[in-house]
C-alpha cells in the first residue's frame, strides 16, 4: 500500500518481553509478540500480504478477505484471514502458495465484478490499491459478463467529500474511521444486503473535521475530496515529506504538487504525533497558497495608498526607519519556520529592540515552557490528564484524536475543567464546569473531591494547559495551573498554544523581553512610543481580542511594516508590505507544541518575488551594517546552533527523521499569583470567546472549499437563560457591556451552563471583540432582546 | 414526520432499561416508531439515536437492513403477495396482475385513499397453502381472484378492523415487564465471575 500508511521508515524496536513468540513466514523464522496479527508481523518482515480493509491504526474487521494466507493446522494447511488471526508460537504461515494465489485471484475477480472500469477518469487511478493489486494478485480476466451494478455517480456526502458508490468495495475503512478514530459516526453501511452502500443519514452530511482522512484511506476511488477532484494524475505528482504548520500539533504530511502548484497534502504516519491522520483544515488549506489574492510584490505607501515597488526600495525604507533610533517592535513569527523566527530575533537584538512577541495576546506566558514538559505520547500514556484547555477538537484536532483514543481504548482518565461542553466531554472521566475566572476554584474543588484527588494521587498526571477563553485573562489559567501543580508536584505539563510554530518562535528569540508582550507593545505604540512596528505574519486587527487596543496600536505606530502572504486588515494599514513565501514555498524546521523539531520543505516556487522571512531579516541586517553572514538556510542553522544549541542540533538532524526531535526545555516551577475576580451580577452573563476549527483565518477563508464552513457569529446560552432573556432560537439579541454592544443571533444550547455566554471567535457576521478589554480578568455582558 | 410522543418516550425508556446497553434497544424502538406513524420517519430515527446514544446514521444503517421497516408512508394495510416457487406454480403471477387491476396500483404502490399498499414478497413459509399473501403480516391462504376481492372489500368496509391492526402494530397486547421481573442481563464486560451453574465445568 502507499508509503503514507505504514511507518516503514522507522523500524520499531522489538522489546524483549515474556510475550515473545516465534513464527515462520514462508520458511523464514520471524519474531513476533503474542496478540500481534499475522499481517502486522508479515509487514514488519517485508512480506507483503495484499489487503484492502486492514489498516494498522484501526481495529481489524476482516471485511475484504483479500489477505487470506495458509496456516499449518492440525488437519493440514488451512486458509485464514491474516488481519484477524493472531500469531501463535510455532505457527507456520505461507503467503505465496498455489492455494493462496487462487484465493487472492478469486477475491479480486469478485470485487471487480461490480467495480466499474472507469480508471481512466478516476482520480485514484494510478495510486489505487485495487488497481495495483488487480495487476499483482489478480487473475487478469473476469468471467463476469453481466451488467454491473449502477448508482448515481458521485454524490456529495459533505461539502468536502464526494462518494461514488459504484466504485466502493465495502471495506469499512471510512465508516470504521468515522466511528473509531474521529468519533463522528455520521456515515454507516445502509441498505445492507445486496445493495449495501455507505451513506449518511438523510440531510445530515458527513461534516466531520476529519473527513479528509477517509478519502486518503479509501482503497478505491469511491471517496474523493472536492479540492483535489480532477486536479492532477498521480503519476504527475511530485511530493516531499513535510510537517503541517496549520496548528501546533505538527502532523507529518507529504506535500504534493503538479506543474508547480500545490494540489494535495496527505497524512504520513508519525508514531509520536499524528498516526497518519490530519484535520480537514490542515489538509485542504493548500488552496490558500494557490490563491489569486496572494501578495507577489512589495508594496509601499505613497500619497496615502499602497503601490507596488521593488524589494530594494522597500527594504531601504524599512532600514531607514529602523536606523532612525526610535523603538523597533516585532510582533508575530509563529507562522514561519524556526529559522525565520531566529533571524528576526537576531534582527531585533541588533536594533536593540525589547519589544517582541510571537503571540497575539491569545496564548499563555512563555513561562509555561519552563515547567516540566510532557509529550503527546506521555499524555496518552498517563494515568490522568487534567484539561485546563480550550476545546481541542476545535483548536488542535489531531491532539483531540490522540487523547480520545487513549481515553476510549487505553484507560486514560481525563478530568476536564472547562466553561462549557467540549469535544472531549463525552470521553472525560469527570467534567468540572466553571465560570470564566473561576478555574482556581474549580481546581480546588477537584482537589477536595475524594475520588478525583485519589486519582491524581495515583501518579502519572499530565496537565494539558492552554488559553480556553479570549475574553478572560491568561493569568486566571496560570493561577489555576499553579494551584494544581502545587498539589500534584510530580505532574508534567503539555502547553497547547495553537499557532503553528509558536513554540519555536518563542524559544528562538521572539519571546517577550521584560514582559513586553503584544498587549504592552500595542499600548506603547498607541502612545506613540514605537517608531517601527514589524508585523511578521501577524494581523493584530483581526487576531487580538481587545480590538480597541489593536486599532489604537496600529494607528499610533509611526511606521508599520507587514511581512505577510496576504494583504490582511493590518497589512492594509501598513507603510510597507513585504510579500512572504508561504508554507510549501520554503525549507526550514518547525517546532510543535511538545517542542518537537521537524522539517518543513519547499515544494513550489514562491509566489511572485516573495521571500522567506529569514531572508528579509538577513537583508535588513546587511542594510543596517550588521550583516550576519548568512546566505543559505544552512548558514542560518549554523548560527542557530551557536546560539540555541538544542534547536540547532535538532534542525541539523531532522532532515532524515520522520518523527522529529524533541527539544525539551523545562525547569523549576515559578509560582503564579492568584487572581481575584469580582463576582458576576445575577443579571449578567460571563463571556466565553473561543475558537472554532473554521473561522476567518486567512488560510481557511482563502481556501474556497472551506471558506463557507465557518459556523458564523452567534451567542450560545443555556436554554433556560434564552427563555429568561425572552429570545427565541435564532432571534437577534443585543450583547453589551460598558465598552460596546453587538447584535448576534442567539442559540440555546445544553452544552453551556447557566450564566455563561459563549461566542465563537473570528466568525463571519458581527465582531464580538469590542466587548473585551485587556486589563479586565473576565468580561461580563448583558443580553437583551432587540 | 414526527418524533416519538411523550407516551412512547416513556415506553422507550422502559424498553431501554431491559438491556445492559441502550443501543440494544434500537430495533424495538424502531418498531415503536413504526407503530406510531405507520412507517419510520427521519425525525423518529434521529430521536431514537438520541435515546440510545447512537448517531442517526447508525440508526438508519441498522433500520435499512430490515425489509419490514418502511421509510416512506405506506397504506394502513400492506398486502404482500408471495411470488416464490410454490406460489408462483400455483398462479401467483396471475393473482398479482389481478391485484394490480383491482387496486389500480402497480406493485409497490399505494391506493389513492392511502388504505392499501401492494407489494411482492419472497417465501412466507406457507407453501402448502399456495398461493398465499399477508395483510400487515396476517395470512390469507389459497388466495383466488374472488377471495382477494373479498379481502379488499372487507378491508375497505372496515370489517377486518378488529382482526388486522394498522400497519406498524406488531402486537396489540404490549409486553410489560416489571422492573423486579427483568432477566437481569449484564453486559459481557461487567461479568466478573462464571455463573453459579457452570460449577467448574469447561466454558461453553
Amino acid at each position: 500500500m502507499s508509503t503514507t500508511e505504514t511507518n516503514a521508515g522507522e523500524t520499531p524496536e522489538v522489546p524483549v518481553d515474556p510475550n515473545a513468540v516465534s513464527i515462520s513466514i514462508n520458511g523464514r523464522s520471524v519474531a513476533a509478540r503474542k496478540g500481534e496479527l499475522i499481517i502486522a508481523a508479515a509487514d514488519r518482515e517485508g512480506e507483503y500480504i495484499p489487503r484492502f480493509c486492514y489498516h494498522p491504526r484501526m481495529s481489524s474487521v476482516g471485511m475484504c478477505r483479500q489477505c487470506l494466507v495458509e496456516v499449518e493446522g492440525p488437519r493440514g494447511p488451512m486458509m485464514v484471514v491474516s488481519c484477524m488471526t493472531p500469531v501463535a508460537d510455532g505457527q507456520v504461515v505461507r503467503t505465496e502458495t498455489e492455494q493462496v494465489k487462487r484465493a487472492q485471484e478469486g477475491m479480486i475477480e469478485m470485487l471487480l465484478a461490480n467495480h466499474p472500469l472507469d480508471c481512466p477518469v478516476c482520480d485514484t487511478g494510478g495510486e489505487c490499491p485495487l488497481q495495483d493489486q488487480a495487476f499483482s494478485h489478480g487473475p487478469g480476466e473476469s468471467r463476469f459478463v453481466e451488467e454491473k451494478r449502477h448508482y448515481e455517480k458521485p454524490i456529495p456526502i459533505s461539502d468536502l467529500v464526494f462518494l461514488d458508490r459504484e466504485r466502493c468495495i465495502l471495506c469499512d475503512r471510512c465508516t470504521r474511521f468515522a466511528r473509531e478514530v474521529a468519533g463522528d459516526p455520521l456515515i454507516s453501511f445502509t441498505q445492507r444486503g445486496n445493495n449495501t452502500q455507505v451513506m449518511t443519514f438523510p440531510d445530515e452530511p458527513f461534516a466531520s473535521y476529519f473527513s479528509g482522512n477517509t478519502v486518503q484511506i479509501c482503497p478505491v476511488g469511491a471517496l474523493t475530496a472536492q479540492p483535489y477532484r480532477f486536479k492532477a494524475r498521480p503519476w504527475d505528482l511530485e511530493q516531499r515529506e513535510s510537517t503541517c504548520t496549520t496548528c501546533s500539533v505538527g502532523c507529518r504530511t507529504v506535500v504534493q504538487s503538479s506543474r508547480d502548484e500545490l494540489v494535495r497534502y496527505q497524512g504520513v504516519d508519525s508514531d509520536p504525533v499524528n498516526w497518519g491522520w490530519m484535520c480537514d483544515r490542515g489538509r485542504f488549506n493548500f488552496q490558500s497558497v494557490n490563491s489569486e489574492d496572494r501578495l507577489g510584490t512589495p508594496l509601499m505607501r505613497r500619497d496615502g495608498s499602497l503601490a507596488a515597488t521593488s524589494w530594494s526600495v522597500a527594504l531601504d525604507a524599512v532600514a531607514r526607519e529602523m536606523r532612525s533610533g526610535g523603538a523597533v517592535a516585532v510582533l508575530g513569527g509563529s507562522r514561519g519556520t524556526n529559522e525565520d523566527a531566529f533571524m528576526w530575533g537576531l534582527l531585533a537584538d541588533a536594533v536593540g529592540s525589547t519589544m517582541r512577541d510571537a503571540q497575539m495576546d491569545d496564548g499563555l506566558p512563555s513561562s509555561v515552557f519552563s515547567l516540566p514538559q510532557a509529550t503527546i505520547d506521555s499524555a496518552c500514556a498517563a494515568g490522568t490528564v487534567v484539561l485546563l484547555a480550550p476545546d481541542l477538537k476545535e483548536e488542535l484536532p489531531v491532539l483531540h484524536i490522540r487523547l480520545r483514543d487513549a481515553a476510549t481504548r487505553h484507560g486514560l482518565r481525563i478530568i476536564e475543567i472547562a466553561s462549557h461542553d467540549t469535544g472531549l466531554t463525552p470521553h472525560a472521566w469527570r467534567s468540572v464546569r466553571c465560570e470564566p475566572g473561576a478555574q482556581q476554584d474549580a481546581v480546588r474543588s477537584v482537589l477536595a473531591d475524594a475520588e478525583m484527588s485519589a486519582q491524581l494521587a495515583g501518579g502519572n498526571v499530565v496537565v494539558v494547559v492552554g488559553r480556553a477563553n479570549l475574553a478572560e485573562s491568561a493569568a486566571t489559567t496560570m493561577a489555576a495551573l499553579d494551584g494544581l501543580l502545587s498539589a500534584v508536584p510530580a505532574a508534567t505539563v503539555l502547553p497547547v498554544l495553537r499557532r503553528g510554530n509558536v513554540r519555536g518562535a518563542l524559544g528562538l528569540g521572539l519571546a517577550p523581553v521584560d514582559g513586553n508582550d503584544t498587549a504592552s507593545v500595542l499600548e506603547a505604540a498607541a502612545g506613540g512610543k514605537v517608531a517601527c512596528l514589524v508585523l511578521l505574519g501577524a494581523d493584530p486587527l483581526s487576531d487580538v481580542a481587545d480590538a480597541d487596543l489593536a486599532r489604537r496600536g496600529i494607528a499610533g505606530a509611526r511606521f508599520v511594516v507587514a511581512v505577510d502572504t496576504f494583504l490582511t486588515r493590518s497589512a492594509a494599514q501598513a507603510d510597507v508590505v513585504l510579500p512572504a513565501a508561504a508554507y510549501g514555498e520554503k525549507d526550514g524546521t518547525t517546532t510543535n507544541l511538545e517542542g518537537r523539531v521537524s522539517n518543513v520543505v519547499q515544494k513550489i516556487t514562491p509566489r511572485g518575488t516573495s521571500r522567506a522571512d529569514w531572508m528579509v531579516a538577513a537583508e535588513l541586517l546587511h542594510l543596517l551594517g550588521k550583516d550576519a553572514g548568512v546566505a543559505t538556510l544552512a548558514d542560518v542553522q549554523r548560527l542557530m546552533s551557536a546560539r540555541f544549541p538544542a534547536f540547532g542540533a535538532a534542525a541539523a538532524s531532522v532532515e532524515v527523521r520522520r518523527n522529529g526531535v524533541v527539544v525539551t526545555s523545562g525547569g523549576a516551577r515559578q509560582p503564579a499569583p492568584a487572581v481575584s475576580v469580582t463576582p458576576r451580577s445575577s443579571y449578567d452573563f460571563r463571556l466565553v470567546v473561543s475558537r472554532k476549527l473554521y473561522d476567518l483565518a486567512v488560510g481557511t477563508a482563502q481556501s474556497p472549499s472551506m471558506a463557507n464552513l465557518a459556523p458564523g457569529a452567534a451567542v450560545l446560552v443555556h436554554p433556560l437563560d434564552a427563555e429568561r432573556v425572552g429570545a427565541r432560537d435564532g432571534a437577534n439579541v443585543k450583547v453589551s457591556n460598558s465598552h460596546s454592544s453587538v447584535v448576534l443571533p442567539v442559540v440555546s444550547s445544553g452544552a453551556v451552563p447557566r450564566g455563561t455566554a459563549v461566542v465563537p471567535f473570528n466568525q463571519p457576521g458581527a465582531d464580538v471583540r469590542g466587548l473585551i478589554r485587556r486589563g479586565e480578568p473576565v468580561t461580563d455582558v448583558r443580553i437583551e432582546t432587540v | 414526520m414526527a418524533r416519538l410522543t411523550e407516551e412512547n418516550v416513556r415506553l422507550a425508556q422502559e424498553i431501554i432499561s431491559r438491556y445492559p446497553r441502550p443501543r440494544s434497544a434500537m430495533i424495538p424502538l424502531l418498531h415503536l416508531a413504526q407503530e406510531q406513524d405507520g412507517y419510520v420517519t427521519e425525525d423518529a430515527m434521529a430521536h431514537i439515536a438520541g435515546l440510545v446514544g447512537a448517531s442517526p446514521a447508525e440508526v438508519y444503517g441498522t433500520a435499512s437492513f430490515y425489509e419490514m421497516f418502511k421509510f416512506h408512508p405506506v397504506g394502513r394495510y400492506v398486502i404482500n403477495i408471495c411470488g416464490t416457487m410454490s406460489c408462483a406454480l400455483a398462479g401467483a403471477e396471475d393473482l398479482m396482475h389481478h391485484a394490480e387491476e383491482k387496486l389500480g396500483v402497480r406493485m409497490g404502490g399505494t391506493t389513492d385513499d392511502g388504505l392499501i399498499t401492494l407489494e411482492r414478497a419472497e417465501c412466507q413459509a406457507a407453501c402448502t397453502e399456495a398461493p398465499c399473501l399477508q395483510t400487515n403480516y396476517r395470512y390469507s391462504f389459497r388466495v383466488t381472484a374472488e377471495s382477494f376481492d373479498t379481502l379488499v372489500d372487507d378491508l375497505r368496509a372496515g370489517r377486518l378492523a378488529d382482526e388486522i391492526p394498522p400497519h406498524g402494530t406488531v402486537a396489540r397486547v404490549r409486553q410489560h415487564i416489571p422492573a423486579d421481573k427483568g432477566a437481569g442481563v449484564h453486559a459481557p464486560e461487567d461479568v466478573k465471575s462464571a455463573p453459579a451453574w457452570l460449577d467448574g465445568k469447561a466454558a461453553l
